[in-house]
């Protein structure tokens, strides 16, 4: 435990577990986000990083332990709450509506924070509002030109972009990233870094990664899990020179990028 | 919605333009049986159009929606064994207890998934049916016989053949334009996106259910006055009509027709029926022919009719 | 006193009969994935056949067993021929080429058979009835039931559980690709699966027939029930199935018998009579109901979500 935020973090976990049958994928997990950093969490494959991600999110209950965001426990909210509470998340496998359209897929996010949607008469695509922080957060990320492709017609790349568009659009406190670069290639991962950079200044960020280079250039502070477990927790230069790490990455660590 | 010359507009347009005139044809060629049987396939193609709002685009695969026939129905001729004719006191109460009944199944089923769901909403139309069965006073197992039609007070009459054949219509092209706006609506959209990706649309920040069981209710209400529009044109009610095979005859249609679009359920009921009509001329088995049609129409038939007449169009 | 312990009887005999119905149902769509609504067709079908083979041959032991076997011809010329067609894809896909079989059914029964539906009679040493305890007698056919049901299902345990066979079923359930990839013939495994649903179908028909009923549409009230039982038990848990199964054949067999005269003490005689038969057949659904707001998933689901 490094220095101590003065502020209240963001998000606190206390002792997170969860089970699968004789599986512990999180196993007494904690972990501490400051208000306004990028925190990277990284970790060998089957480290548990997903499983944290969608106990965060609330779409996965933990078997005990606390989750607190803002100062309030969220650990029984539903996800749908969360998400009003200003928790958003991207998939790592693009989970998109694939047969609306990247404005769509936008308006509608940004539609679940703008009061209730028991609205039975007037077209939702021509609420100016909607559509208008629809192409602003498209722009964001570079795909106000795609706005009116069906998501099942844009490239790889580009649905990742959306991924990012879809959760920026709730107007998040929190964004949890889980691996957005994943099968990215080199220019479009590049992309994806400055965007994430630019954002930085306004929301805190949690992001999974693999991609090593991106992690560095990026976060604050890194976490390292393995098993579903903390070995490691501060900042990146700390993390680099852990020997625990090293040894956990030993064979991982060359492999930068490493994608489906 | 643009209107471009392709073949789903021109089919459309083709059978719209066909139901209009229908009567005025029955009229001049004196063929009676035409005006009784598409009366009956314009109610059947209403009461698809509900379901196609809650399967099509929301993703509810209901097995139990013919319930709402026979509580529609049920009302009107419960009400009028009791002396109250009045329509203006019957369907409203058949529109109520369609959606009352909608709200508490739709509140348990919808705690269920997938096949489960379906499983649970036939399981609660067929108790729906075992209870109309058991009711004594109404005919049980026989049925209820409604020896005067919903009355109206001169606004409209209903004994004439030809004025509940334009009130059907005009019931199912309003049906039709209802769904239209609801499904493009704030409403319609969160719906479409539960079906198409509930975890994403969850995640960000729709309570799913609730949205599910408005829709659910909708449906079942429409449904609901096609019942009342059942009972006045066959001047009567029976258990039966809300006998499960009912209800899947109205998945059939919704899905011969085309998921997901506006006109495909009255398509597929005018198709469904038709054929069933044409059939029974043909063989007293026709179900022979119609069992292995449909397993066919599900292997080789992909988006129902109007998928195959073109891209199926989301609203 | 009497009454009751026949009805108890009744009960466990009808959930039983209920029980080897919804296994099948379960099996298949465990393993296949397959929604299969004709299983109620494959019931009408034994119950025809042993009808059937019963009146040609004169002896109930043999007509019984070739009726099975032709169920399970039967069952597995259906997978072979149609329903292998479907595995994959979407269940709504299933529900309606199902019904599609069950509407077909219905009207080749009518054709080969006639309208007005068949009798089973019973051969004399089953009709006795038999002193299970001093001074209650029930009959030797309904105990034949329950001994014989008991024992199919002990039996559909043993084979699961147990054997090599049965660890596949288990590992299908779980995983169909790696059951491929481990070089087992996936399509005899799910052929002869389905043979053996269809059969269970078969047999619960044909038991219930000589005290029920051999017409059409018979499957296909009972085949709700069977849908209950299996939300009620809990999704893929044939052990989950087996209690439902029980408990909703007691529940449904000492409603009717006693939900009458109960409710007569509270109302009047003829609210009695018209709520009754209504309530009754609705105690079913009633639990269902309560289960789903309670327990969604089922009272006892197999773990594998």
């Amino acid at each position: 435990m490094a220095e101590q935020v003065l502020a209240e973090p963001l998000l606190r976990v206390d002792n997170l577990v969860r089970k699968f049958g004789g599986i512990t994928a999180t196993d007494n997990l904690s972990l501490e986000v400051a208000n306004g950093e990028l925190h990277a969490i990284i970790g060998p494959n089957g480290a548990g990083k997903t499983t944290l991600i969608s106990q965060l999110t609330g779409q996965l209950p933990p078997n005990s332990g606390t989750i607190h965001f803002g100062g309030r426990d969220v650990t029984k909210l539903p996800a749908w709450r969360r998400s009003r509470l200003g928790l958003a998340r991207s998939f790592q496998i693009t989970s998109l509506l694939p047969d609306f359209t990247a404005a769509d897929n936008v308006a509608l996010a940004a539609q679940a924070h703008d009061g209730h949607s028991f609205y039975f008469w007037g077209d939702a695509r021509k609420e100016r509002g909607l559509r208008e922080t629809a192409r602003t957060v498209l722009a964001r990320v570079g795909l106000e030109h795609r706005a009116d492709v069906t998501v099942s017609n844009l490239s790889h790349g580009e649905q990742r972009e959306l991924e990012l568009a879809v959760a920026l659009a709730t107007k998040p406190q929190l964004l949890l990233l889980d691996e957005p670069m994943a099968g990215l290639g080199v220019s479009e991962s590049a992309r994806m870094v400055e965007l994430l950079k630019a954002l930085r200044r306004e929301v805190t960020i949690v992001l999974v990664e693999h991609d090593m280079e991106a992690v560095f250039a990026l976060a604050d502070r890194i976490t390292v899990l393995v098993y579903g477990r903390v070995i490691a927790s501060g900042l990146p230069a700390d993390i680099r020179s852990n020997d625990e790490v090293k040894r956990a990455y030993l064979g991982e660590q060359h492999a930068v990028t490493r994608h489906e | 919605m643009t209107a471009s010359l392709n073949a789903r507009n021109i089919v459309v347009v083709l059978v719209a333009a066909f139901l209009l005139l229908l009567p005025l044809y029955s009229q001049l060629s004196g063929n009676v049986f035409a005006l009784t049987l598409f009366t009956r396939i314009v109610i059947f193609a209403l009461a698809a159009v509900s379901l196609n709002l809650i399967m099509g685009y929301g993703g509810m695969m209901s097995f139990g929606h013919a319930a709402y026939l026979g509580i529609g129905g049920y009302a009107v001729g419960i009400l009028a064994f009791e002396g109250i004719g009045s329509g203006f006191i019957q369907w409203p109460v058949a529109l109520l207890a369609s959606a009352l009944f909608a709200l508490v199944i739709g509140a348990l089923s919808l705690r269920t998934r997938g096949v489960y769901f379906i499983m649970i909403t036939l399981a609660f139309a067929q108790m729906a049916y075992y209870v109309a069965s058991g009711l004594a006073r109404y005919g049980g197992d026989d049925g209820l016989t409604i020896y005067k039609r919903s009355d109206f007070a001169g606004l409209i009459d209903l004994s004439s053949k030809m004025q509940l054949y334009y009130l059907c219509l005009a019931c199912l092209f309003g049906g039709i334009y209802l769904v239209w706006r609801i499904v493009n609506s704030r409403f319609g959209l969160v719906v479409q996106g539960l079906r198409s990706n509930e975890a994403r649309m969850q995640a960000v920040g729709f309570p799913a259910t609730r949205y599910r069981l408005a829709c659910f209710v909708i449906a079942g209400t429409i449904c609901g006055l096609a019942g009342a529009l059942l009972a006045n044109n066959t001047d009567f009610v029976s258990p039966a009509v809300m006998y499960w095979t009912r209800s899947g005859d109205l998945m059939v249609m919704v899905i011969l027709g085309g998921m997901g679009s506006l006109f495909g359920p009255v398509i597929g009921a005018i198709v469904y029926l038709v054929l069933e009509e044409f059939l029974s001329q043909l063989t007293e088995y026709w179900a022979m022919i119609m069992g292995p049609l449909l397993l066919l129409v599900v292997l080789f038939g992909r988006g129902g009719i109007m998928g195959m007449l073109g891209r199926p169009r989301r609203g | 006193m009497l009454l009751v312990v026949e009805q108890f009887l009744n009960g466990l005999q009808f959930g039983l009969l209920l029980f080897l119905l919804a296994a099948g149902l379960t099996l298949v769509f465990g393993i296949m994935d397959l929604v299969n609504l004709a299983h109620g067709s494959l019931y009408m079908m034994g119950a025809y056949f042993a009808a059937t083979f019963v009146a040609w041959t004169g002896s109930f032991v043999f007509g019984i067993v070739l009726a099975l076997g032709a169920t399970l011809l039967l069952g597995i010329v259906l997978e072979f021929v149609a329903l292998r067609h479907l595995y994959g894809r979407d269940h709504l896909d299933h529900v309606l080429a199902t019904f599609g079989l069950i509407l077909f059914f219905n009207d080749a029964v009518r054709l080969i058979w006639g309208p007005a539906g068949l009798a089973l009679p019973l051969p004399a040493w089953l009709t006795v009835p038999v002193q299970i305890i001093p001074g209650v007698f029930y009959p030797a056919y309904r105990l034949a039931i329950i001994v014989v049901a008991l024992a199919v299902a002990l039996g559909l345990y043993l084979v699961v559980m147990r054997t090599r066979v049965g660890m596949l079923i288990r590992a299908g359930a779980s995983n169909r690709e790696m059951i491929g990839a481990l070089g087992i013939n996936i399509k005899l495994l799910y052929t002869l699966v389905f043979g053996l649903g269809a059969a269970l179908a078969g047999l619960a028909g044909m038991m219930q027939a000589p005290i029920l009923t051999v017409q059409i549409g018979m499957g296909e009230n009972i085949l709700i029930l069977a849908f209950v039982i299996i939300v009620i038990g809990g999704i893929g848990s044939i052990r989950g199935a087996f209690l439902a199964a029980i408990f909703v054949g007691m529940i449904d067999t000492l409603g009717r018998a006693f939900l009458p005269d109960l409710l007569r003490k509270v109302l009047s005689s003829a609210a009695a009579s018209t709520a009754a038969p209504a309530i009754s057949s609705m105690l079913i659904y009633l639990l269902m109901a309560i289960v789903l707001v309670v327990r969604p998933e089922g009272l006892f689901p197999a773990s594998k979500r």
